[in-house]
Protein backbone atom coordinates (compact mmCIF):
# COMPACT_ATOMS: atom_id res chain seq x y z
CA UNK A 1 0.00 0.00 0.00
CA UNK A 2 2.69 2.77 1.09
CA UNK A 3 4.16 2.53 -2.71
CA UNK A 4 0.89 3.86 -4.19
CA UNK A 5 0.51 6.39 -1.09
CA UNK A 6 3.10 8.93 -2.94
CA UNK A 7 1.04 8.49 -6.16
CA UNK A 8 -1.06 11.45 -7.21
CA UNK A 9 -4.97 10.02 -7.69
CA UNK A 10 -5.86 10.72 -10.79
CA UNK A 11 -6.60 9.16 -14.16
CA UNK A 12 -3.65 9.72 -16.76
CA UNK A 13 -3.95 11.37 -20.21
CA UNK A 14 -4.56 8.24 -22.40
CA UNK A 15 -7.18 6.98 -19.96
CA UNK A 16 -8.69 10.58 -20.29
CA UNK A 17 -8.29 10.39 -24.22
CA UNK A 18 -9.69 7.49 -24.46
CA UNK A 19 -12.81 7.79 -22.18
CA UNK A 20 -13.24 10.94 -24.17
CA UNK A 21 -13.23 8.79 -27.49
CA UNK A 22 -15.75 6.32 -26.33
CA UNK A 23 -18.13 9.27 -25.84
CA UNK A 24 -17.44 10.41 -29.14
CA UNK A 25 -17.98 7.22 -30.41
CA UNK A 26 -21.64 6.89 -29.02
CA UNK A 27 -22.48 9.94 -29.89
CA UNK A 28 -22.17 9.22 -33.81
CA UNK A 29 -23.50 5.80 -33.38
CA UNK A 30 -26.65 7.37 -32.13
CA UNK A 31 -26.80 10.22 -35.01
CA UNK A 32 -26.62 7.16 -37.52
CA UNK A 33 -29.21 5.78 -39.48
CA UNK A 34 -27.65 3.20 -41.39
CA UNK A 35 -27.25 -0.20 -39.23
CA UNK A 36 -24.04 -1.87 -40.80
CA UNK A 37 -22.34 1.65 -39.54
CA UNK A 38 -23.79 1.87 -36.40
CA UNK A 39 -22.76 -1.89 -36.04
CA UNK A 40 -19.12 -1.11 -36.79
CA UNK A 41 -19.14 1.64 -34.41
CA UNK A 42 -20.17 -0.79 -31.56
CA UNK A 43 -17.74 -2.95 -32.61
CA UNK A 44 -14.74 0.38 -32.30
CA UNK A 45 -17.26 1.08 -28.93
CA UNK A 46 -15.92 -2.48 -27.72
CA UNK A 47 -12.41 -2.49 -28.77
CA UNK A 48 -11.47 1.19 -27.03
CA UNK A 49 -13.14 0.00 -23.84
CA UNK A 50 -10.82 -3.15 -23.87
CA UNK A 51 -7.91 -1.20 -24.65
CA UNK A 52 -9.16 0.74 -21.44
CA UNK A 53 -9.23 -2.12 -19.56
CA UNK A 54 -5.94 -3.17 -19.76
CA UNK A 55 -4.80 0.42 -18.58
CA UNK A 56 -7.07 -0.31 -15.60
CA UNK A 57 -5.33 -3.90 -14.97
CA UNK A 58 -8.14 -5.57 -15.82
CA UNK A 59 -6.68 -7.51 -18.78
CA UNK A 60 -8.42 -10.92 -18.91
CA UNK A 61 -11.93 -8.35 -19.02
CA UNK A 62 -9.83 -7.04 -21.73
CA UNK A 63 -9.26 -9.67 -24.47
CA UNK A 64 -12.59 -11.12 -23.66
CA UNK A 65 -14.65 -8.12 -24.59
CA UNK A 66 -12.00 -8.05 -27.54
CA UNK A 67 -13.61 -11.41 -28.30
CA UNK A 68 -16.24 -11.86 -27.66
CA UNK A 69 -17.55 -7.81 -27.43
CA UNK A 70 -15.77 -6.77 -30.66
CA UNK A 71 -16.09 -10.06 -32.29
CA UNK A 72 -18.95 -12.45 -31.82
CA UNK A 73 -21.21 -9.54 -31.03
CA UNK A 74 -20.16 -7.91 -34.09
CA UNK A 75 -20.53 -10.85 -36.25
CA UNK A 76 -24.04 -11.89 -34.58
CA UNK A 77 -25.22 -8.50 -35.70
CA UNK A 78 -24.27 -8.03 -38.58
CA UNK A 79 -25.88 -11.63 -39.80
CA UNK A 80 -29.70 -9.97 -38.28
CA UNK A 81 -29.12 -7.12 -40.50
CA UNK A 82 -28.67 -9.04 -43.49
CA UNK A 83 -32.13 -10.49 -42.48
CA UNK A 84 -33.67 -7.83 -41.61
CA UNK A 85 -32.49 -5.00 -43.63
CA UNK A 86 -29.91 -1.98 -43.46
CA UNK A 87 -31.60 1.33 -42.73
CA UNK A 88 -33.11 2.48 -39.75
CA UNK A 89 -36.69 4.56 -40.93
CA UNK A 90 -36.61 8.38 -39.93
CA UNK A 91 -38.93 8.25 -36.59
CA UNK A 92 -41.73 10.77 -36.44
CA UNK A 93 -41.72 10.60 -32.36
CA UNK A 94 -40.40 14.30 -30.64
CA UNK A 95 -37.28 13.21 -28.70
CA UNK A 96 -38.12 16.13 -26.41
CA UNK A 97 -39.67 13.18 -23.78
CA UNK A 98 -36.85 10.90 -23.94
CA UNK A 99 -34.17 13.12 -24.10
CA UNK A 100 -35.77 15.12 -20.58
CA UNK A 101 -35.87 11.86 -18.94
CA UNK A 102 -32.29 10.94 -19.91
CA UNK A 103 -30.65 14.25 -19.08
CA UNK A 104 -32.46 14.19 -15.35
CA UNK A 105 -31.46 10.74 -14.65
CA UNK A 106 -27.79 11.46 -16.07
CA UNK A 107 -27.88 14.49 -13.77
CA UNK A 108 -29.02 12.53 -10.58
CA UNK A 109 -26.03 9.85 -10.80
CA UNK A 110 -23.23 12.34 -11.75
CA UNK A 111 -24.69 14.22 -8.87
CA UNK A 112 -24.30 10.99 -6.69
CA UNK A 113 -20.57 10.50 -7.86
CA UNK A 114 -19.63 13.63 -5.79
CA UNK A 115 -19.32 10.92 -2.60
CA UNK A 116 -17.80 8.46 -4.55
CA UNK A 117 -13.68 8.04 -3.72
CA UNK A 118 -11.41 9.47 -6.38
CA UNK A 119 -10.51 7.01 -9.31
CA UNK A 120 -7.62 4.90 -8.52
CA UNK A 121 -7.91 5.23 -4.47
CA UNK A 122 -5.80 2.31 -2.77
CA UNK A 123 -8.04 3.40 0.12
CA UNK A 124 -11.57 3.48 -1.30
CA UNK A 125 -13.91 0.57 0.31
CA UNK A 126 -14.12 -1.18 -2.61
CA UNK A 127 -10.29 -1.93 -1.81
CA UNK A 128 -10.78 -3.13 2.14
CA UNK A 129 -12.82 -5.81 2.17
CA UNK A 130 -13.14 -9.78 0.58
CA UNK A 131 -10.40 -8.72 -2.36
CA UNK A 132 -7.63 -8.49 0.00
CA UNK A 133 -7.99 -12.40 1.48
CA UNK A 134 -8.08 -13.75 -2.21
CA UNK A 135 -4.76 -11.00 -3.00
CA UNK A 136 -2.96 -12.77 -0.41
CA UNK A 137 -4.19 -16.00 -0.28
CA UNK A 138 -5.41 -16.85 -3.72
CA UNK A 139 -2.53 -17.97 -5.36
CA UNK A 140 -1.25 -19.79 -2.48
CA UNK A 141 -4.34 -21.63 -1.77
CA UNK A 142 -5.33 -22.69 -5.27
CA UNK A 143 -2.11 -22.44 -6.85
CA UNK A 144 -3.02 -20.10 -10.20
CA UNK A 145 -0.87 -17.24 -10.19
CA UNK A 146 -3.48 -15.08 -11.75
CA UNK A 147 -6.49 -13.99 -9.53
CA UNK A 148 -9.19 -13.98 -11.57
CA UNK A 149 -8.84 -17.19 -13.11
CA UNK A 150 -8.38 -18.23 -9.33
CA UNK A 151 -11.69 -16.86 -8.41
CA UNK A 152 -13.41 -17.61 -11.69
CA UNK A 153 -12.26 -21.56 -11.90
CA UNK A 154 -11.70 -22.38 -8.28
CA UNK A 155 -13.71 -19.98 -5.52
CA UNK A 156 -16.81 -19.67 -7.71
CA UNK A 157 -16.33 -22.48 -10.12
CA UNK A 158 -20.37 -23.25 -9.34
CA UNK A 159 -20.90 -19.86 -10.49
CA UNK A 160 -19.16 -20.24 -13.84
CA UNK A 161 -20.75 -23.78 -14.35
CA UNK A 162 -23.94 -21.48 -13.99
CA UNK A 163 -22.78 -19.24 -16.83
CA UNK A 164 -22.13 -22.05 -19.14
CA UNK A 165 -25.80 -23.01 -18.29
CA UNK A 166 -27.03 -19.39 -19.34
CA UNK A 167 -25.13 -20.25 -22.68
CA UNK A 168 -26.19 -23.59 -23.11
CA UNK A 169 -30.08 -21.94 -22.70
CA UNK A 170 -29.62 -18.95 -25.19
CA UNK A 171 -27.90 -21.43 -27.84
CA UNK A 172 -31.12 -23.10 -27.32
CA UNK A 173 -33.32 -20.51 -27.35
CA UNK A 174 -31.76 -19.19 -30.37
CA UNK A 175 -32.64 -22.16 -32.31
CA UNK A 176 -36.11 -22.83 -31.09
CA UNK A 177 -36.62 -19.46 -32.32
CA UNK A 178 -34.60 -19.50 -35.89
CA UNK A 179 -33.69 -23.04 -36.84
CA UNK A 180 -36.74 -25.07 -36.26
CA UNK A 181 -38.89 -22.81 -38.32
CA UNK A 182 -36.35 -22.97 -41.29
CA UNK A 183 -36.53 -26.90 -40.70
CA UNK A 184 -40.49 -26.78 -40.74
CA UNK A 185 -40.54 -24.88 -44.10
CA UNK A 186 -38.09 -26.84 -45.88
CA UNK A 187 -40.21 -29.41 -44.92
CA UNK A 188 -42.79 -28.67 -46.39
CA UNK A 189 -41.43 -27.74 -50.23
CA UNK B 1 -15.80 19.22 -9.09
CA UNK B 2 -13.10 16.80 -8.99
CA UNK B 3 -12.40 16.33 -13.00
CA UNK B 4 -9.76 14.35 -12.93
CA UNK B 5 -10.84 11.80 -10.21
CA UNK B 6 -14.42 11.31 -10.99
CA UNK B 7 -14.06 11.71 -15.20
CA UNK B 8 -14.18 7.92 -15.19
CA UNK B 9 -17.54 7.93 -13.67
CA UNK B 10 -18.91 10.63 -15.36
CA UNK B 11 -17.81 9.12 -18.81
CA UNK B 12 -20.11 6.07 -17.86
CA UNK B 13 -22.78 7.80 -16.68
CA UNK B 14 -22.72 9.78 -19.81
CA UNK B 15 -22.71 6.15 -22.18
CA UNK B 16 -24.91 4.46 -20.18
CA UNK B 17 -27.75 7.41 -20.88
CA UNK B 18 -26.76 7.19 -24.25
CA UNK B 19 -27.93 3.84 -24.50
CA UNK B 20 -30.55 4.55 -22.00
CA UNK B 21 -32.05 6.93 -24.86
CA UNK B 22 -31.44 4.87 -27.83
CA UNK B 23 -33.87 2.22 -26.27
CA UNK B 24 -36.56 4.35 -25.38
CA UNK B 25 -36.50 7.15 -27.97
CA UNK B 26 -35.83 4.72 -31.10
CA UNK B 27 -38.52 2.81 -33.26
CA UNK B 28 -36.08 0.24 -34.74
CA UNK B 29 -35.71 -2.52 -32.72
CA UNK B 30 -32.32 -3.27 -34.02
CA UNK B 31 -30.95 0.12 -32.67
CA UNK B 32 -32.68 -0.75 -29.13
CA UNK B 33 -30.64 -3.34 -28.93
CA UNK B 34 -27.30 -1.59 -29.98
CA UNK B 35 -28.78 0.98 -27.29
CA UNK B 36 -28.93 -2.27 -24.72
CA UNK B 37 -25.43 -2.88 -25.81
CA UNK B 38 -23.74 0.47 -24.99
CA UNK B 39 -25.55 1.01 -21.60
CA UNK B 40 -23.99 -2.90 -20.55
CA UNK B 41 -20.83 -2.57 -21.56
CA UNK B 42 -21.01 1.43 -19.97
CA UNK B 43 -21.99 -0.48 -16.62
CA UNK B 44 -19.16 -2.36 -16.88
CA UNK B 45 -16.65 0.29 -17.52
CA UNK B 46 -17.91 1.74 -14.05
CA UNK B 47 -16.71 -1.72 -12.39
CA UNK B 48 -13.80 -2.20 -14.12
CA UNK B 49 -12.33 1.73 -13.07
CA UNK B 50 -13.35 0.72 -9.43
CA UNK B 51 -11.40 -2.09 -8.89
CA UNK B 52 -7.90 0.24 -10.23
CA UNK B 53 -5.79 0.91 -8.00
CA UNK B 54 -3.13 3.58 -8.59
CA UNK B 55 0.28 2.23 -8.73
CA UNK B 56 -1.04 -1.11 -8.87
CA UNK B 57 -0.69 -3.69 -11.54
CA UNK B 58 -2.81 -6.75 -13.03
CA UNK B 59 -4.08 -9.14 -10.26
CA UNK B 60 -1.53 -11.81 -11.51
CA UNK B 61 1.00 -12.57 -8.84
CA UNK B 62 4.53 -12.35 -9.93
CA UNK B 63 7.84 -11.88 -7.62
CA UNK B 64 8.47 -8.24 -7.00
CA UNK B 65 5.20 -6.83 -6.91
CA UNK B 66 3.07 -6.08 -3.89
CA UNK B 67 0.18 -3.93 -4.93
CA UNK B 68 -2.53 -5.62 -7.07
CA UNK B 69 -5.45 -4.30 -8.72
CA UNK B 70 -8.69 -5.66 -7.29
CA UNK B 71 -9.31 -8.86 -9.29
CA UNK B 72 -13.18 -9.31 -8.27
CA UNK B 73 -14.80 -6.49 -10.74
CA UNK B 74 -13.23 -8.49 -13.63
CA UNK B 75 -14.42 -11.66 -11.88
CA UNK B 76 -18.02 -10.28 -11.82
CA UNK B 77 -17.76 -9.12 -15.19
CA UNK B 78 -16.35 -11.44 -16.92
CA UNK B 79 -19.13 -13.51 -16.16
CA UNK B 80 -21.51 -10.22 -17.30
CA UNK B 81 -19.91 -9.99 -20.71
CA UNK B 82 -20.79 -13.70 -21.69
CA UNK B 83 -24.76 -13.47 -20.17
CA UNK B 84 -24.46 -10.37 -22.38
CA UNK B 85 -23.56 -11.89 -25.57
CA UNK B 86 -26.13 -14.82 -24.17
CA UNK B 87 -28.74 -12.03 -24.24
CA UNK B 88 -27.88 -9.93 -27.47
CA UNK B 89 -28.11 -13.66 -29.65
CA UNK B 90 -31.41 -14.09 -27.91
CA UNK B 91 -32.60 -10.21 -28.43
CA UNK B 92 -31.48 -10.89 -32.38
CA UNK B 93 -33.05 -14.48 -32.75
CA UNK B 94 -36.47 -12.73 -31.52
CA UNK B 95 -35.59 -9.43 -34.12
CA UNK B 96 -35.28 -12.12 -37.03
CA UNK B 97 -38.37 -13.67 -35.92
CA UNK B 98 -40.60 -10.23 -35.82
CA UNK B 99 -39.43 -9.43 -39.25
CA UNK B 100 -40.63 -12.37 -40.87
CA UNK B 101 -43.97 -12.13 -38.58
CA UNK B 102 -44.66 -8.30 -39.51
CA UNK B 103 -42.50 -7.65 -42.05
CA UNK B 104 -40.39 -4.95 -40.20
CA UNK B 105 -38.48 -3.88 -37.14
CA UNK B 106 -39.95 -0.59 -36.49
CA UNK B 107 -41.69 -0.38 -33.23
CA UNK B 108 -44.79 1.95 -34.23
CA UNK B 109 -45.28 -0.16 -37.74
CA UNK B 110 -45.84 -2.71 -35.52
CA UNK B 111 -47.99 -1.53 -32.98
CA UNK B 112 -50.20 -0.68 -36.09
CA UNK B 113 -50.38 -3.93 -37.70
CA UNK B 114 -51.00 -5.04 -34.11
CA UNK B 115 -54.20 -2.79 -33.43
CA UNK B 116 -55.82 -3.29 -37.30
Amino acid sequence: MDQAKGQRLILTAPDIVLLTLLLVTTIALARLRNLVAVIMLLGLYSLLMAVLWVSFDAVDVAFTEAAVGAGVTTILMLAAVALIGREEKPHRHNPLGPLLIVVATGAALIYATAEMPRFGDPDAPAQQHVAPRYIEDGPRETGVPNMVTAVLASYRGYDTLGEITVIFTAGIAVMLLIGARRRKREGDQ
Amino acid sequence: MDVLGHYNYWISIALMMAGFYLVIARANLMKKLVGLNVFQTAVFLLYISIGKVSGGTAPIAKEGFTLYSNPLPSVLILTAIVVSVSMTAVALAIIVRIREAYGTVEEDEILEQDEA
